[in-house]
């Protein structure tokens, strides 16, 4: 594996961290040539999918997915095309859109080794279309780059609704569709856009792709820990000191990770980590839990506080995730709603209490694995969770009435 | 070879036939949609599940080849 080039002068990176928020210098404009001074410039790499796996990198769009299964995939087949995922539409991240507007290049530059890697010359970038910024950061960006290099980029703005990010819902929103998830197999490596072989990658992870290109997977796996390689972008959200998107090292414990971070503003009762379809995590868990790529998930933690009640933000988030079902599977269409109503009757307080308790878990439990994507396990998973983490709020919300804390608004939705 | 039913939950729209010919391994929610047991179907019951693929109305159930 050839590394990169010194011809360039190439800032070695200093310590672990940072590497994909390396260029950012206070607001300026992320040109190609402030590019090319932080990182150097990217050699063709015939080796990239053994490169990227030794490496081990997973996707961090949230499915966590090793990257190089999904480059093996794809690649050899007749006109392949690779999409990268920059929609984001789960409200408490914001990583892939900085990522977008940051760092431009870095995410261009993974599409172009992605593509080559997989023997494509057509990619297409896909952002909400409210992220108007990120898109004119990526054309910006995309107008900078040499025509040498033997790809096609296009960005292409699709629906910002939460169920548009999955993968398959991506592809039928680009092609002019409703953003509706399809069935898998096949899957997209299969049969995706256009009927063509499809590569569909997180923005993020193909920003880590360009710089394992560059300087491969040694380098990659000196951050982190052994069983949760390299660096991470996070969201932190809710009563943190430094809210907004930093890069982390995979794999080291939530508790110590928000410490380095800035820690707390106030006390926080628990934490959701990984987004709506993440999960809950009590404080003393927080202590011990490792943040691999598939407990990050969407790459957010947000800290709840303890002085507001948080059943009723659930309540609240459990019917927007309700409203975000694509409508197609009945466990879905039906299962959601009746567990947000359920939800919102404990929020208030009501006689049916304990009725109402028991029908949220009973129905989280039903529709888990039975759409004909994972957004029913997400709501189970984050209304199970919650229920065990806030046990004695939920507890006391069914008996008699509420818990007596405020709604402070904490959860974006 | 083993044989395992699997319901297509986009084309299924809860019509139930598939549990009442297969109530050995198809239940329904409480919405009236089907859980599909997706271990092996027994050769005991593999008549009950053909035509249990055959009698959908959304053409949702399949019995698969798993090896």
């Amino acid at each position: 594996m050839s590394k990169a080039t010194a011809e360039t002068t190439v800032r070695a990176l200093p310590g672990p961290l940072p590497r994909l928020l390396l260029a950012l210098e206070g607001g300026h404009t992320p040109t190609l040539a402030r590019h090319l001074a932080a990182y150097g410039s990217m050699q063709e790499s015939r080796d990239l999918v053994d490169e990227v796996e030794a490496a081990d990198l997973r996707g961090r769009g949230g499915a966590a997915f090793p990257t190089a299964a999904k480059l093996r995939a794809a690649r050899g087949r007749r006109r392949a095309i690779v999409v990268a995922n920059g929609a984001e539409a789960e409200p408490t991240s914001a990583k892939d859109r900085a990522l977008c507007r940051l760092a431009p290049h870095l995410v261009l530059d993974g599409v172009v080794a992605a593509a080559r890697a997989v023997g494509a010359h057509r990619a297409v970038v896909a952002v909400g279309s409210r992220s108007i910024a990120e898109r004119a950061a990526l054309e910006r960006a995309l107008a900078e780059r040499p025509t040498r290099e033997r790809v096609r980029v296009d960005v292409a703005s699709v629906s910002p609704s939460f169920v548009a990010g999955e993968e398959t819902a991506l592809l039928q929103a680009l092609c002019g569709r409703l953003a509706k998830p399809t069935l898998k197999p096949p899957y997209p490596f299969e049969r995706g856009l256009g009927g063509r072989p499809t590569l569909v990658q997180n923005v993020e992870t193909l920003a880590h792709v360009a710089l394992i290109a560059r300087f491969g997977a040694s380098w990659f796996r000196s951050a982190g820990t052994t069983d949760a390689p390299g660096s991470a972008l996070v969201t932190l959200g809710g009563v943190v000191r430094r809210p907004g998107v930093h890069e982390i090292e995979a794999g080291a414990a939530l508790a110590d990770t928000l410490e380095r971070l800035g820690g707390l503003r106030e006390p926080a009762a628990a934490y959701l980590v990984g987004g709506y379809f993440g999960r809950w995590v009590d404080a003393r868990e927080a202590r011990s839990l490792e943040l691999t790529p598939d407990v990050l998930g969407a790459g957010a933690v947000l800290a709840f506080p303890a002085r507001g009640c948080a059943v009723v933000e659930c309540a609240r988030v459990l019917r927007y995730l309700a409203l975000q079902s694509a409508g197609q599977c009945g466990p879905c269409t039906f299962g959601l709603p009746a567990i947000a109503g359920a939800a919102e009757d404990l929020a208030p307080g009501t006689a049916l209490g304990e009725q109402r308790l028991a029908q949220l878990l009973r129905w989280a439990g039903q529709v888990r694995g039975r759409g004909a994507c994972r957004h029913p396990d997400g709501v189970a998973r984050f209304a199970e969770s919650a229920a065990a983490v806030f046990a004695d709020d939920f507890a006391a919300h069914a008996g008699h009435g509420r818990c007596g804390r405020p709604h402070l608004g904490v959860l974006p939705a | 070879m083993k044989r395992v039913l699997r319901v297509d939950p986009i084309a299924c729209d809860g019509h139930g036939l598939c549990a009442e010919l297969v109530p050995e391994r198809i239940s329904r929610d409480d919405w009236g949609f089907p859980i599909v047991d997706g271990d092996p179907v027994p050769d005991a019951l593999e008549k009950h599940a053909r035509r249990a693929v055959a009698a959908c109305p959304m053409h949702a159930l399949r019995l698969e080849r798993r090896p």
